[in-house]
């Protein structure tokens, strides 16, 4: 009971906050932390980032091109959980999981064909019991290499 | 661009409630009988395990539409040459004084900006940017496009790598600031702008005498899922009027686009380790019919017009 009134007031606390600063901090964290993951990719120009609590979700759909080689960057602000993503395609079927790969932060890939694909984020728990959730900044950035 | 299902469009406002309801209930509990006390922890449990149950899933959503840098390379990789004169003219840019007008222009002429980029086409960047700078003026984007934006992108013309960074950095930031001001509507329109001024170049572009074979016409055919995105992402805001007029005319693009048939093999996903990438095969078949694209064609060009003159 006092960790479900403690989940429910933090995250009160966080629509609160989350049109204000925080996504501010959001925006400013993707843009000079996160777009650095893409390395030599040119970021596509799309914004996608929010404010998550631990053990929280979110999906992202998109439709990739076979003619491009693409990196996905998966980030999450300083003192969060490590984030788990999983790639799914449209019939269901797990593609890829960073599970796989110690959690990596980001995944190269291409497609033969062009496919919607469906990329399901879900922040990890530390777990703790007693203490108030761990929330922070998650961002999704795409980049493909430019010829 | 984040879509929020509609539990968690409330979820504030059952928190909120919520939180209320415990601290009511916190404050009422002494003067309360064991036997009233009791019943209210039995009847408490119900909307907690409710309550928790909605913020499970509350999930986020997002939808994501191809930008303009990335079609720019989608229709360079089809080996198609630039044409200037299929970009919207500078101007035109005083024509547009609605917030809908601006919007949509926005998406267009940082369309416009990413083929000039990804073309090399530097004596235009400057103007292009320029229009793209008035357009989030008008629509009270703040930073997103600035003098300095403009005098790196004049420091930097000859530098590829750069121009297009600050084009990528310039649709990002117009997103960005959008999205925390809780404008999503005129998010969503930019990037219709946008999407529908990539169509126009692409469609416009093909060569009617080369029809078959062309990969051109393969790129465009695969705009058929982005286009299910799109009336997606615009059925989110039917609350918006500017919205609303938009939706009819993309079903009507949606329609013709639904006569392309696609078939496709199961996919599978293998890791090359000489190229350090995962490869995801799964051959897919589409199919367009010349009287088919002709009709995209002339429907995006239809579409452009409504706003663009």
């Amino acid at each position: 009971m006092k960790q479900i009134i403690q989940t429910l007031l933090v995250t009160a606390l966080l629509a609160l906050l989350v049109p204000g600063e925080a996504a501010a901090q959001c925006k400013g964290f993707a843009k000079s932390i996160c777009k650095k993951e893409l390395g030599a990719y040119l970021h596509d120009g799309n914004y996608h980032a929010a404010v998550l609590v631990e053990g929280e979700e979110a999906e992202l759909y998109k439709t990739f091109y076979s003619d491009l080689e693409y990196r996905l960057a998966i980030c999450s602000a300083d003192g969060m959980p490590p984030v788990e993503f999983t790639i799914y395609d449209a019939t269901g079927k797990v593609l890829y999981t960073n599970k796989d790969e110690g959690l990596a932060k980001t995944w190269d890939f291409k497609l033969e064909s062009s496919q919607q694909l469906k990329v399901v984020v879900r922040v990890t728990t530390f777990g703790i019991r007693d203490q108030l959730p761990v929330s922070g900044c998650v961002a999704i950035m795409f980049g493909f290499k430019a010829k | 661009m984040i879509i929020m299902k509609s539990k968690l469009k409330i979820l504030p406002l059952i928190l909120g409630v919520t939180a209320l309801a415990f601290c009511l209930a916190a404050t009422s509990c002494k003067s309360k009988t064991r036997g009233e006390s009791n019943r209210d922890k039995e009847e408490a449990v119900s909307p907690d395990e409710q309550t928790m149950e909605q913020i499970k899933s509350a999930e986020k959503v997002f939808n994501a539409l191809p930008t303009p840098l990335e079609v720019a390379q989608l229709i360079k990789e089809a080996g198609a040459r630039f044409d200037a004169t299929l970009l919207n003219p500078v101007e035109n840019k005083s024509n547009y004084t609605t917030s809908k007008s601006m919007a949509l222009n926005l998406g267009t002429y940082v369309c416009d900006l990413s083929f000039a980029s990804m073309y090399d086409e530097t004596s235009l960047l400057v103007n292009y940017m320029g229009a793209a700078e008035d357009m989030a003026t008008g629509l009270g984007i703040i930073d997103a496009i600035d003098e300095s934006t403009i005098e790196r992108l004049e420091q930097n013309i000859n530098n590829r790598d750069v121009i297009m960074e600050i084009v990528s950095e310039t649709f990002l930031n117009s997103q960005s600031y959008l999205e925390d001001d809780e404008q999503h509507a005129i998010a969503a329109t930019i990037i219709a702008g946008g999407f529908i001024e990539g169509l126009y170049i692409s469609t416009s572009m093909v060569d009617m005498k080369n029809y078959k074979g062309n990969k051109l016409v393969a790129t465009i055919t695969d705009q058929k899922m982005s286009v299910d995105d799109m009336i997606r992402l615009l059925e989110t805001y039917t609350d918006n009027t500017a919205i609303r007029e938009l939706l009819g005319p993309m079903h009507e693009l949606k329609s013709l686009f639904d006569k392309i048939e696609r078939t496709s093999e199961p996919s599978n996903a293998q890791y090359n380790e000489k190229t350090g990438m995962t490869e995801i095969t799964g051959a897919a078949r589409s199919e367009m019919k010349q009287d088919t694209f002709l009709a995209i064609r002339e429907k995006v060009a239809e579409i452009r017009n409504t706003y663009v003159n």
